[in-house]
C-alpha cells in the first residue's frame, strides 16, 4: 500500500475545504475526508496483517523512499510498523470524533475545519516518517494550528494559553532539533533505520539524548515541562482539546520512543533513573493536583499529566513489557481523554458551566451524555473491561520486572496514584451525574444529538475493544516494541 | 576576447543601463500618466528578470576587474526578481507620486551598482559598486518629499553609510599597503596573517557588517527603516542586504580563506549577538516597519551562522535562504505598503482584527510571518533548517543550540502579530482594502515562492550545484 495516501488525503480534504462555502458544505467535506481517512487506516491495518501473515518480518512495512534534498542526505522516507498503525488508527478515530462534535461550529467554520484537518495531516506524517528531517517537518506542522485553534475559538484566558502552548512546544522542537543535529553529524545520516544499525559513542549519546528526550517530553507533558497542558486544554475549544490530548501529546510519546530511545539506547539506560523519577513525580503530582480542581476541563487536563506520566514511566523502565505498556497507554489515553473532553464539551454547550459545584443530576436530563461521561471516567481510573486497565496494568507489570529497589519503589508509588485517581474521578462523576438537579434550567436541556452520539460511539468502541480483547492490539504493536526493546537490549549486553 | 563575449558577460548590467536610458528618454518626452508609466516600467523590469536567465556564460573582463559565474548570474537574477516585486508592490504609493521616473532611476542605479559590486574581482571595483549602490539609495529614502521623518532617514542613512565606507576604504588602503595588490585572486596569495593585515581585515569586515546591519553596527537600521517610504524600506532590507551578503560569502570563502581562523570566531560571536539583539528589540516594537527592521536584523544573524559553516552547503544555504527571505519579507512588506499607502496606518496595533475585514491580506501576511519565523510547510522552515545544518558542520553545537532557542523567542513576536490579526478585538479595524492588480500579482508570486521554494527540492539542488565552499 502506498503510505503517501495517508498524507495526500488530508491535504486534499484541507484544500477542498478552502473552496467550500458555508458551514454545511465545509463540515460535510471535513467529515467525508476524515471518514475516508479512518477507512484508509483500517484498510492499512488489514493489509498489514496480511503482509505479516505471509511471513514478512522486516521491522518496517510498505517502505517508500525518495531523495528530497540530496546534498544534505534528506530523504522522504516513510514506512509503518504496528506502533505507527496503532497511532494512525487512534488519530483517525479522534479526528472523526472531533469533527462530529464540532458539527455546529458557526464561527469561521471554514478556517476551523481547515486547521483541524491540517493538524491531523502533521500527525499522520509524523507517525509514518522514517527520516528525521521529515519527522521534524511534520512535528512542527502540527504545532501552529493549535495556536490558532486555541487563540481564535478558545475560551477563558485563551491568548495566554495559546501563546504559552505554542512557545513551549516550539521550545520542545528546538531541543529536538539540537538532538537531531547531534545524531546527524555523528552518523552522517538522517534515516532512522540506518542510524539504528550504527553505534553512536556513549558520550555523544549522553550529550544529545537529553535534548531529544526533553524536547519530545515537552509534547508528552514531561514533568516539569507540563505546564502548557492544563492551560492549553482548558482554553481550547472541544475539538481542539480532543486533538491536543488525543493526538498532540502522542507525538511526544512516540518521539521519545522512536527517536530518543530507539536511536540512543545507551543513554536511555544511563538516564533511565532520571526519567523514572520525573515520571513518578508527574504521576503523583498530577493526581493530587487534579484533586484540587473544580473545573471539569482542568480535572481532565491535570489527570492527563498524571496519565501521560505512565507513558514516560513505561519508556523509562526499558523492559519489553513496559514499553509495550507505554504504547498501550498512549492509545488508551488518547481515546479516553478525547472521549472525556467530548463529554465535557457536550455538557458545557448545554449547561454553559464546567464547574463541578454548579452541576448535578445530569443523568436525569441527559442520560446518554452522562453515561459517556461516566464511561470515560471509569476508563480513566482503570476499571477492568476498559482500555485504561489493560494499559496501566501492562506498564506496572513491565516496571516490576526491574529488580532494582529504586525502580520498584517508583512502581509502587505510581500504583498508589490509582487510588487518588479513583477519588477525584468518582467525586467529579458522582457530583455532576448523580444527586439532585442543582439548577431548574437543566430540566429544559436535551440529550445528545446524532453527531455527538456517533462521536462518542467511535471512541467507546475503541476503548472497549482494547479493554476486552487486548491481545488484538498486543499482536499489532508486539513486533514493533520487540524491535525497540532489542535495540535497548543490545545496549545492555554491550555494557 | 570577442565583442560578443563582452556583451554576454555584461548582459545584466547592460540591460539595466538600457532601461535607465529609456527612462531618461521617457522623462524628456511628452507627459504620460503614472498608470501607463508604471505598466511600462513593470513590463521592462519583468523582461529584465527573464533576460537574466538567457545566454549565461562565465568569464572575466577588464583585466579581472569584472568576473561572472553562473552563481553570480543567479544572484543577480534574485535581485532582479526582488526589484520587480518591489516595483509591483509600490504601485499604490507611486500612482500619485510626482517624481515617479526619478524614483526608478535612483533605484535602478543602485541596482547597477550592486551588480558591479557582486561581480567585482578587485577591491576598487567593489568599492565603486558599493558607493554607486548607496548614495542614490539615500536620495530614494527621502522620497516621501513632504515628510520630515523621511529626510531624517535619508540623512541618517547617508551619514552612517559614509562612515562605514570610510572604514572600508581605510581597510582597503591598509590591505593594499601590506599586499601590494587590489585584485582578489592575488590578494589571497599575499595574506599571511600579519597584524596589520588582520587590522585592515577587521576594518573591512566592519564595513561589511555595517551594510548588512549586524550587531553592533545595527543602530542606524530601525530609524532609517521607519522613516523611509515602505518601498525603499523593503528595498533596503531585502535587496541591498542580499547584495552585500552575496559578496560577503564569495569574498570570505575565496579571498580571505587564509584568515579563516580569525573570521570564524568573529562570525560565531557576532551572529549570536545579532540574533539575540535583533530578537530582543523586535519584542516590543509597535511600528510595523521598525518591527520588520529588527526581525530582519535577527534574520541576518541566522545567515551569518550559515556563512560560518564555510562549506558548499553553507554557500548554498545562504543563497537559498536569501531567495526565501526575498519572498517572505516582500510578502510582509507588500501587505504593509498597501495598508500604509491606502490608509496611512503602520502600527501593529492598527492591524487588530484585520482578519474581519481583509481575510486574504491577513492570510498572506500570516504566511509571510510564519515563513520568517520558520514554520513548516513554508519555505522559511527549510531555509533556517539548512542554515543551521550548515552552521553545525563545524561541531559548534552551542551556536546551534542558542540559535534554535532564539527561534522560539522570535516565534513570540511573530505570533504576537498573528494574534493581533486574528484574535484581538478592535472597534475600528482597517477598512476593506481593494487590492490593485499589480500588488496582487506581486503578493501571489511571493506566496507561491514561499510555498514552493521549500517543498520543491529542485531549487536547492540547483543552487547547490552552482555553489562552492572550502
Amino acid at each position: 500500500m502506498n503510505l503517501s495516501l495517508l498524507i495526500l488525503l488530508p491535504l486534499l480534504t484541507a484544500v477542498t475545504i478552502l473552496f467550500c462555502n458555508g458551514l454545511k458544505q465545509v463540515r460535510s467535506v471535513a467529515l467525508a475526508g476524515s471518514v475516508l481517512q479512518l477507512a484508509l487506516g483500517i484498510f492499512l491495518l488489514v493489509v498489514y496483517w496480511q503482509e505479516r501473515n505471509t511471513g514478512n518480518l522486516s521491522p518496517m512495512l510498505f517502505e517508500f523512499s525518495v531523495t528530497w534534498f540530496a546534498p544534505l542526505h534528506i530523504n522522504y522516507h516513510i514506512g509503518v510498523d504496528g506502533i505507527s498503525i496503532a497511532m494512525i488508527l487512534l488519530t483517525a478515530s479522534v479526528v472523526v470524533a472531533g469533527i462530529l462534535v464540532s458539527w455546529t461550529m458557526e464561527k469561521l467554520s471554514k478556517e476551523f475545519f481547515f486547521l483541524l484537518i491540517f493538524l491531523s495531516l502533521g500527525a499522520y506524517g509524523f507517525f509514518i516518517s522514517l527520516d528525521l528531517f521529515t519527522l521534524f517537518f511534520f512535528l512542527e506542522i502540527a504545532v501552529i494550528p493549535k495556536f490558532l485553534l486555541i487563540g481564535i475559538w478558545g475560551s477563558g484566558k485563551k491568548d495566554y494559553s495559546a501563546m504559552k502552548l505554542a512557545l513551549m512546544l516550539m521550545a520542545g522542537s528546538a531541543l529536538v532539533f539540537v538532538g537531531l543535529m547531534g545524531v546527524y553529524y555523528q552518523t552522517g545520516s538522517l534515516d532512522i533505520l540506518q542510524i539504528s544499525q550504527m553505534h553512536i559513542p556513549l558520550e555523544v549519546q549522553k550529550f544529545f539524548f537529553p535534548f531529544a528526550f526533553i524536547g519530545f517530553g515537552i509534547f508528552a507533558a514531561l514533568f516539569p515541562f507540563h505546564t502548557w497542558v492544563p492551560d492549553g486544554h482548558a482554553s481550547a475549544p472541544t475539538a481542539a482539546s480532543m486533538f491536543l490530548a488525543g493526538i498532540s501529546m502522542k507525538l511526544g510519546g512516540y518521539g521519545c520512543l522512536r527517536v530518543a530511545t530507539f536511536l540512543m539506547p545507551d543513554a536511555a539506560h544511563a538516564y533511565s533513573w532520571i526519567i523514572i523519577l520525573l515520571a513518578t513525580i508527574a504521576i503523583i503530582y498530577g493526581a493530587f493536583a487534579t484533586m484540587m480542581q473544580t473545573d471539569l476541563k482542568y480535572i481532565n487536563a491535570y489527570s492527563s499529566v498524571s496519565h501521560c506520566g505512565f507513558v514516560i514511566l513505561g519508556i523509562g523502565m526499558l523492559t519489553e513489557t513496559s514499553i509495550n505498556g507505554a504504547v498501550l497507554q498512549m492509545v488508551s489515553h488518547g481515546l479516553m481523554t478525547a472521549l472525556f473532553f467530548a463529554a465535557i464539551g457536550m455538557i458545557y454547550s448545554r449547561t454553559h458551566t464546567r464547574m463541578v459545584a454548579q452541576l448535578g443530576g445530569l443523568l436525569k436530563v441527559m442520560p446518554f451524555i452522562s453515561t459517556v461521561f461516566v464511561i470515560a471516567g471509569l476508563c480513566s481510573l482503570g476499571l477492568p473491561g476498559f482500555s485504561g486497565f489493560v494499559a496501566e496494568m501492562t506498564v506496572f507489570m513491565g516496571s516490576w520486572q526491574n529488580t532494582d529497589t529504586m525502580y520498584r519503589l517508583a512502581t509502587i508509588l505510581s500504583c498508589a496514584s490509582i487510588v487518588v485517581t479513583a477519588v477525584y474521578i468518582l467525586r467529579a462523576a458522582g457530583k455532576t451525574v448523580m444527586g439532585p438537579i442543582t439548577d431548574n434550567d437543566f430540566l429544559q436541556l436535551t440529550d445528545a444529538r446524532w453527531n455527538e452520539k456517533l462521536a462518542a460511539a467511535i471512541l467507546i468502541i475503541g476503548i472497549v475493544l482494547i479493554g476486552v480483547a487486548p491481545f488484538l492490539i498486543n499482536q499489532l504493536i508486539g513486533p514493533g516494541t520487540e524491535n525497540i526493546f532489542q535495540q535497548v537490549g543490545k545496549a545492555i549486553t554491550l555494557k | 576576447m570577442m565583442l560578443v563575449d563582452f556583451f554576454i558577460l555584461l548582459k545584466q548590467e547592460l540591460v539595466i543601463t538600457v532601461i535607465l536610458f529609456l527612462l531618461l528618454f521617457i522623462k524628456l518626452g511628452k507627459d504620460r500618466t503614472n498608470e501607463s508609466l508604471l505598466i511600462i516600467i513593470n513590463v521592462l523590469l519583468f523582461l529584465n528578470f527573464v533576460a537574466g536567465f538567457c545566454c549565461c556564460q562565465e568569464g572575466m573582463l577588464f583585466n579581472e576587474m569584472f568576473r561572472t559565474t553562473n552563481l553570480i548570474v543567479l544572484e543577480k537574477n534574485i535581485l532582479n526578481l526582488a526589484i520587480w516585486l518591489i516595483s509591483l508592490q509600490s504601485y499604490a504609493w507611486l500612482k500619485t507620486h510626482k517624481h515617479l521616473i526619478e524614483f526608478y532611476i535612483l533605484l535602478l542605479t543602485t541596482l547597477l551598482g550592486m551588480f558591479f559590486m557582486i561581480s567585482s574581482g578587485n577591491l576598487l571595483m567593489f568599492y565603486l559598486g558599493l558607493e554607486m549602490s548607496t548614495i542614490p539609495l539615500a536620495a530614494a529614502a527621502n522620497f516621501d518629499l513632504f515628510k520630515r521623518q523621511s529626510s531624517e532617514a535619508a540623512m541618517k542613512l547617508i551619514i552612517s553609510s559614509a562612515f562605514s565606507s570610510a572604514l572600508l576604504l581605510f581597510g582597503i588602503s591598509l590591505l593594499y599597503g601590506t599586499s601590494g595588490t587590489l585584485t582578489f585572486s592575488e590578494l589571497t596569495i599575499h595574506l599571511n596573517g600579519a597584524p596589520l593585515q588582520i587590522f585592515s581585515f577587521i576594518l573591512l569586515l566592519s564595513g561589511f557588517f555595517f551594510k548588512i546591519s549586524a550587531v553592533p553596527f545595527h543602530l542606524w537600521t530601525a530609524d532609517v527603516y521607519e522613516g523611509a517610504p515602505v518601498a525603499v524600506t523593503a528595498y533596503l532590507s531585502v535587496v541591498s542586504k542580499a547584495a552585500v551578503l552575496f559578496v560577503f560569502v564569495s569574498v570570505l570563502y575565496t579571498t580571505f580563506k587564509p584568515l579563516a581562523n580569525i573570521w570564524y570566531p568573529v562570525l560565531c560571536i557576532l551572529s549570536l549577538l545579532t540574533i539575540i539583539v535583533g530578537n530582543l528589540f523586535a519584542l516590543r516594537q509597535n511600528n510595523f516597519k521598525r518591527f520588520l527592521a529588527f526581525s530582519s536584523i535577527a534574520q541576518v544573524g541566522f545567515i551569518l551562522i550559515g556563512i560560518s559553516g564555510s562549506s558548499q552547503e553553507g554557500t548554498a544555504s545562504v543563497i537559498y535562504f536569501i531567495l526565501i527571505y526575498v519572498f517572505s519579507n516582500l510578502a510582509a512588506f507588500g501587505v504593509v505598503s498597501l495598508v500604509s499607502a491606502l490608509t496611512g496606518k503602520e502600527n501593529i496595533s492598527d492591524f487588530k482584527a484585520f482578519y474581519t475585514t481583509n481575510p486574504l491580506l491577513s492570510w498572506i501576511l500570516t504566511i509571510a510571518l510564519f515563513s520568517l519565523a520558520g514554520v513548516p510547510p513554508t519555505a522559511g522552515f527549510f531555509g533556517k533548517f539548512f542554515l543551521l545544518i550548515a552552521g553545525a558542520a563545524k561541531g559548534n553545537y552551542i551556536l546551534i543550540g542558542v540559535a534554535a532557542l532564539n527561534m522560539v523567542i522570535s516565534f513570540y513576536y511573530y505570533l504576537r502579530v498573528v494574534k493581533a490579526i486574528f484574535m484581538d478585538d478592535n472597534a475600528e479595524p482597517i477598512a476593506k482594502i481593494k487590492i490593485p492588480a499589480m500588488p496582487k500579482l506581486a503578493l501571489y508570486i511571493c506566496v507561491a515562492g514561499i510555498v514552493l521554494t521549500g517543498l520543491v527540492s529542485y531549487v536547492y539542488d540547483y543552487i547547490y550545484s552552482l555553489s562552492t565552499g572550502f
